[in-house]
């Protein structure tokens, strides 16, 4: 057991040392890891209250009266508006993704182990998920769902499970016909112990990597819907809402939409960027 | 090859009739009266119960799902209220200009993607390799509803160049409908552009490091054609993959820049119609999107056969 985990820590140590030689995967992980002390430490960091308007002061310029990066149409502070939406990307990044893939890694399983008319029910039914595009899907589960975090969570969530399902069926149906599995079998262990001692396990890299890149896919589509005005509700500070807002006022104040679009991409970046090096690292065989 | 889009085209009836039912769920889902929803707070209740009358919604759940499969299998969409047109005549109006700039983002991606992945992998580790991937890199980072607001606001605002928005008519002469459709074809395109140039840079990779390549160098043929007819043919495979996947991709972006750019498409209809809570237009238009995507999809997988007929597509059912 000690063995095991002395073992364990090592290939742990290896993963992160792979990942810190691979230049472009260091700059993700650095920019993963501000995004995510930001998001923590957002009132911390923030210089104002995010949701503070002030009538008398909106549209001032960058580094006026102590607003690092000027106000919105409220007068609110876009500096702590960026901040605070930080912390709102990374938790429906991560939630949105933990929601699709358990549930599609349950499905997945179940579809790749049993076989047969399962198999064939919940494929089919991935199939039929699969032909809305993703952004398409999270929209319209939107306009049934209405606005809000959590809503904007399972949207993105289900958007998220046809893509867990395939990955891991996939990846079951490869690992099921070897041979110590089958010894697994004959010794007596459970369907139950067989799936999650031993298959699940040997799906474990491609969905981290693949779990990697859909955290960045969820955040753009969680800006995507704020910024149709599905997503987040108003006044809380999502960088998608923000961009929709400096839409409006795109000619008068460019600096709302410029960084708040800013944020988005960098942290997507940073995510893909981390996701590359992951895959290299981890499972050098899957293609983009 | 004939059976075998015969029988793609066979199995496309129980997909397509999973993708009615999905919708369906979802549509049914939406808390409270629909038809209440639709008419606004404003509403008479004699109005709502008219609607409710209209929409079916006071049938049993199994018959309501009957008669809207029926009509969807004669493409009967439904009517819209707040256009007072049948969906499928609004769709159709629009289909058009979607696809119009869904296929000049497609045709500037694959233009620009390929030849830059291609230029990637035999400059491999050089300067214009870092740069067409760090440039790729961006690109599919990028959210394109942010760029084409970027884009708008150099080329539109500070430059001049070209319109913000709408879609130029070709009676204004070809110069205008192309300046219109610049900007949004170019922000549709990112994503797509991006993609190609990484794949066919990996896949490229993979083919020219084999020893046919190797030989047909050996043996003294120009570089362009081991390139161009050797090594890129072989490529070929999994880009075509991922030019399947890009159609969805196409469509979905589409919502998005169509919503940036005042684009008359199908994915502005479906923003409109949500601000207008009008849940048969969206519906109608979301199951055309889909029904589009799937077709598109079988046609990438006959043409995967026909370059590469080593392919056994039976064997996975065809999907990817």
């Amino acid at each position: 057991m000690a063995q095991a985990i002395v073992n364990d820590n090592k290939k742990k140590n290896t993963l992160l040392r792979k990942l810190l030689k691979n230049k472009l995967a260091s700059i993700g992980l650095v920019i993963v890891a501000i995004m995510t002390i930001i998001a923590i430490f957002a009132p911390l960091i923030a210089t104002h209250p995010p949701n503070e308007m002030s009538i008398g002061k909106s549209f001032l310029p960058v580094n006026t009266e102590g607003h690092l990066l000027g106000t919105d149409n409220y007068g609110r502070d876009l500096f702590s508006r960026l901040i605070y939406g930080t912390r709102i990307s990374m938790i429906v990044g991560i939630a949105a993704v933990l929601f699709g893939a358990i549930f599609g890694t349950l499905l997945g399983l179940l579809a790749g182990y049993f076989g047969g008319r399962l198999d064939s029910m919940i494929m089919r039914t991935m199939d039929g998920l699969f032909a809305f595009p993703f952004i398409l899907l999270a929209i319209t589960l939107m306009t049934v769902l209405g606005q809000g975090l959590v809503n904007v969570i399972v949207a993105i969530g289900i958007a998220n499970i046809p893509g867990f399902a395939r990955l891991v069926r996939g990846q079951v149906l490869s690992v099921k016909e070897e041979e110590f599995i089958e010894v697994t079998h004959s010794l007596g262990a459970t369907h139950k112990r067989i799936i999650f001692s031993h298959i699940l396990p040997n799906c474990m890299a491609p969905l981290i990597v693949y779990g990697t890149m859909s955290t960045a896919g969820a955040i753009i589509s969680e800006a995507a819907l704020s910024f149709l005005g599905l997503g987040i509700q108003p006044p809380t500070a999502s960088w998608g809402s923000i961009l929709k807002d400096g839409k409006d006022f795109l000619v008068l104040n460019p600096q709302m939409a410029t960084y708040s679009g800013i944020c988005i991409l960098l942290t997507v970046l940073g995510i893909n960027l981390l996701g590359d090096g992951l895959r290299d690292a981890l499972d050098p065989k899957m293609k983009v | 090859m004939g059976s075998y889009i015969l029988k793609r085209l066979i199995n496309l009836i129980p997909t397509l009739l999973v993708v009615a039912i999905i919708v369906f769920v979802i549509t049914r889902l939406i808390p409270g009266d629909p038809a209440a929803v639709m008419l606004g707070p404003q509403a008479s209740v004699e109005d709502v119960a008219n609607l409710r009358d209209e929409l079916g919604l006071n049938e049993s759940v199994p018959a309501q799902f009957i008669s809207y499969v029926a009509d969807l299998a004669q493409l009967n969409l439904g009517h819209s209220y707040s256009y007072s047109e049948s969906v499928i005549g609004l769709i159709l109006e629009r289909f058009p200009n979607t696809v119009i700039l869904a296929l000049a983002a497609l045709v500037i991606a694959v233009v620009i993607g390929i030849p830059a992945g291609i230029l990637a992998a035999r400059k491999q580790n050089k300067m214009i390799d870092y740069a067409v991937m760090l440039v790729s890199l961006v690109g599919v980072s990028m959210p394109i509803f942010w760029l084409g607001i970027m884009l708008v606001l150099l080329f539109s605002v500070n430059l001049g160049w070209l319109p913000a928005t709408g879609m130029g008519s070709l009676e204004d002469g070809v110069w205008t409908y192309i300046k219109h459709l610049i900007l949004p074809a170019f922000a549709l395109a990112t994503i797509p552009m991006a993609t190609f140039a990484r794949i066919t840079r990996s896949s490229m990779l993979e083919v020219i490091s084999q020893d046919y390549i190797k030989t047909a160098r050996s043996k003294g043929i120009k570089e362009y054609l081991v390139i161009g007819k050797h090594a890129f043919k072989n490529a070929l495979t999994p880009i075509l993959t991922v030019l399947g996947m890009q159609i969805s991709n196409l469509l979905g972006g589409a919502v998005l820049t169509e919503t940036i750019f005042s684009w008359p498409g199908m994915g502005r209809l479906i923003v409109d119609a949500i601000d207008k809570r009008d849940f048969v237009v969206v519906q109608g238009t979301v199951i055309f999107i889909a029904l589009i995507f799937v077709l598109i999809n079988l046609a990438v997988d006959i043409l995967y056969k026909v370059v590469n007929p080593k392919v056994n597509l039976e064997s996975d059912g065809g999907k990817k």
